[in-house]
């Protein structure tokens, strides 16, 4: 557990969806869901939820905080948008599934072995090292997300698409050595680094 | 059109529903002079398409059967049918009003015989039953119109079907040259009961209105529960014909909904809840019937009523905004959803399935012939600024015939305050 998520517990004691309008983005829309459930029923990943939205927003009401914040169901989302086309609310229930995603991350309480939040922390390490992303090495590392047996496994299973792709020029093995970059990385690392500052001032984070 | 005379102390009344007919006879009743317009051939509006209303399940016929012969009594009232207010101008106490009068082609002389509609073959889709089954171009709305007079479609005008009516004729009572007509009125007061329509089920793309044949709307179902109308009171698929004995209802379609009407239809459970009714009286014990809700909106005495319809186990309530529908390969529409109560996915096939469809104004938001103050949902607001204006019954808001009727005749009282001042300054 991160000092940040024993503060909001501190700060929030008790009400947990007054936590989410504070800190999850679009968190405030929460309170206006009448559980009329065309949210889940429209999901197409719905069957695979363990949780589908309109029960988060029931569960975040009913102060289950630590049952939301280490579900799965938020990083189920694939952003195909039926929920908000449909919800009779007008809830951005695709943003709020991403900001609950994003605030259990910052917590600390997302699911360890969460493929979404896997992927997701690999691309974005990958991306700003060099301010471009490395595809020979985000596909590589997604290969062995779980393990050096699955990894070589994956990539014996897709060596003709690779040699194709190096063939056809669409893949350099250059790539490997560093990579290519953008112009000014170094600018790069440090508009990401205020960024977070503002971020983390904006969401009291202190020391975390 | 023969000639209307009216003063600064007449009451204008927009509309022959239950409403407009309510407020008119009481206006009327009190001794004030009063014009009644109807934009369609015969006055009774939607009322006169129910089959029963709720919660006591009598037949509408009955009480509009009372205020025609109230109207038929009446020296105080006028009443002129397909006429439209077009134009108003003026203020409080002192409106000119602009009618347009569209051609009926037959005239006072008719004694709704039929010989017309008999010889007439180009038929139409029947507005009176929604779209179900058809009607001659030369026809009478329903059996309990009024005024009981033929009325021919102007379609047929200039064909040889228009001329085989008028020659049927033995009354000569057919008049092909009739022409659309104008007339300026000054009354002191109007009252608009411009009524309510039918939410466009098209418009809600998940539940596929316009793509399955069996999916109906709760009017259109109305319409086959009665006898007099399309199926003789059987209810059949328009998809096959056949007998339709697994109902499924959807509530809110269209009501509550942000992407579509935003305010309570405040009918549509009441409707629904009956409408489970006539399974019951059609086929004894041999149905089934789920209701899809949000929550059950079923208001003081009328719970009573909820509570009857619950207590049948062949009607099951499924806590479920419906998420989609699909079409099996024998017609039967499937609704997708979850159940809210335990969050159970299902896919449910039903032989029919009827979305209680929300009442939105008739008139649109910029329809009306002269500035007047809306509600966001577009309905007539009680509001100072409206000075002589008043809205009576569903023009006002959704209501059923029971709040309908009493905003009529809050309105009439309304209304008959301005023309009294109207009155007593002129001594």
């Amino acid at each position: 557990m991160s000092n940040y998520n024993n503060e909001m517990v501190e700060k929030f004691r008790g009400n947990f969806l007054k936590e989410v309008e504070a800190n999850v983005e679009e968190g405030d829309w929460v309170k206006m869901c009448m559980q009329c459930g065309v949210c889940s029923g429209s999901c197409p990943l719905g069957p695979h939820w363990e949780h589908p939205p309109q029960e988060i927003f029931m569960l975040i009401r009913a102060n289950k905080r630590e049952e939301v914040l280490n579900s799965s169901s938020m990083w189920m989302c694939t952003s195909c948008y039926n929920c908000i086309a449909r919800c009779p609310r007008g809830l951005p229930i695709t943003h709020i599934m991403h900001g609950l995603a994003t605030y259990a991350k910052r917590l600390g309480l997302a699911p360890k072995q969460q493929a979404t939040a896997k992927f997701a922390q690999l691309f974005w390490d990958n991306l700003v090292k060099t301010g471009r992303v490395n595809e020979l090495k985000l596909g590589l590392s997604l290969y062995f997300m779980n393990g050096i047996g699955e990894g070589i496994k994956t990539s014996l299973k897709m060596k003709d698409i690779g040699l194709g792709m190096l063939k056809t020029k669409r893949m350099s093995p250059m790539e490997m050595l560093g990579g290519h970059g953008c112009k000014d990385a170094k600018g790069l690392h440090a508009i990401l680094k205020k960024a977070k500052e503002i971020e983390e001032a904006k969401i009291g984070i202190h020391g975390a | 059109m023969s000639e209307v005379i009216a003063t600064n102390q007449t009451i204008l009344v927009v509309g022959g529903g239950i409403s407009g007919l309510t407020a008119a006879l009481e206006a009327a009743e009190c001794g004030k002079q009063v014009i009644l317009v109807e934009k369609n051939p015969s006055v009774g509006g939607r009322v006169s398409q129910l089959y029963k209303y709720f919660p006591k399940l009598c037949m509408p016929s009955c009480g509009l059967e009372i205020n025609l012969r109230r109207l038929k009594a009446n020296k105080n009232l006028r009443l002129l049918t397909m006429t439209e207010v077009t134009h108003v101008e003026g203020d409080t106490g002192n409106y000119t009003v602009t009618l347009k009068t569209t051609p009926r082609y037959v005239n006072e002389n008719c004694t709704a015989c039929g010989e017309c509609a008999k010889v007439v073959e180009t038929e139409f889709a029947s507005e009176y039953n929604y779209g179900l089954g058809k009607r001659k171009g030369a026809y009478l709305n329903h059996p309990m119109a009024h005024p009981q007079r033929y009325i021919l479609d102007a379609r047929i005008i200039g064909t040889p079907d228009a001329d085989k009516a008028k020659a049927a004729c033995k009354y000569d009572a057919i008049e092909l040259d009739m022409q659309p007509a104008e007339t300026q009125l000054t009354v002191g007061a109007i009252i608009w009961a411009t009524g309510w329509k039918p939410y466009d089920a098209a418009k809600i793309q998940p539940y596929g209105y316009d793509r399955y044949p069996n999916v109906i709307t709760s009017v259109e179902f109305e319409r086959m529960a009665d006898p007099f109308g399309p199926t003789g009171g059987k209810l059949l698929r328009p998809g096959d014909g056949k007998e339709a004995k697994n109902v499924a209802f959807i509530q809110c379609a269209g009501s509550r909904d942000v992407n579509h009407l935003a305010h309570c239809s405040r009918i549509c459970c009441m409707a629904t809840l009956k409408q489970t009714t006539y399974l019951r009286e059609k086929y004894a014990d041999d149905f089934k019937s789920t209701v899809y809700y949000i929550d059950i909106r079923a208001i003081d005495r009328i719970d009573d009523f909820y509570q009857r319809v619950q207590a049948d186990t062949n009607i099951t309530f499924t806590k479920s905004k419906v998420a989609n529908i699909t079409q099996d390969k024998d017609g039967n529409p499937v609704l997708h959803g979850v159940d809210t109560e335990g969050y159970h996915r299902y896919s449910n096939p039903h032989d029919l399935c009827v979305l209680a469809v929300g009442m939105e104004p008739s008139v649109p938001k910029d329809g009306f012939p002269m500035s007047i103050k809306l509600n966001p949902e577009g309905f007539v607001e009680q509001d100072p600024a409206n000075g002589g204006f008043f809205a009576a019954g569903c023009s006002s808001d959704a209501l059923d015939v029971n709040r309908a009727v009493q905003s009529a005749t809050a309105s009439a009282l309304r209304a008959i305050q301005v023309v009294n001042k109207v009155a007593g300054m002129e001594g």
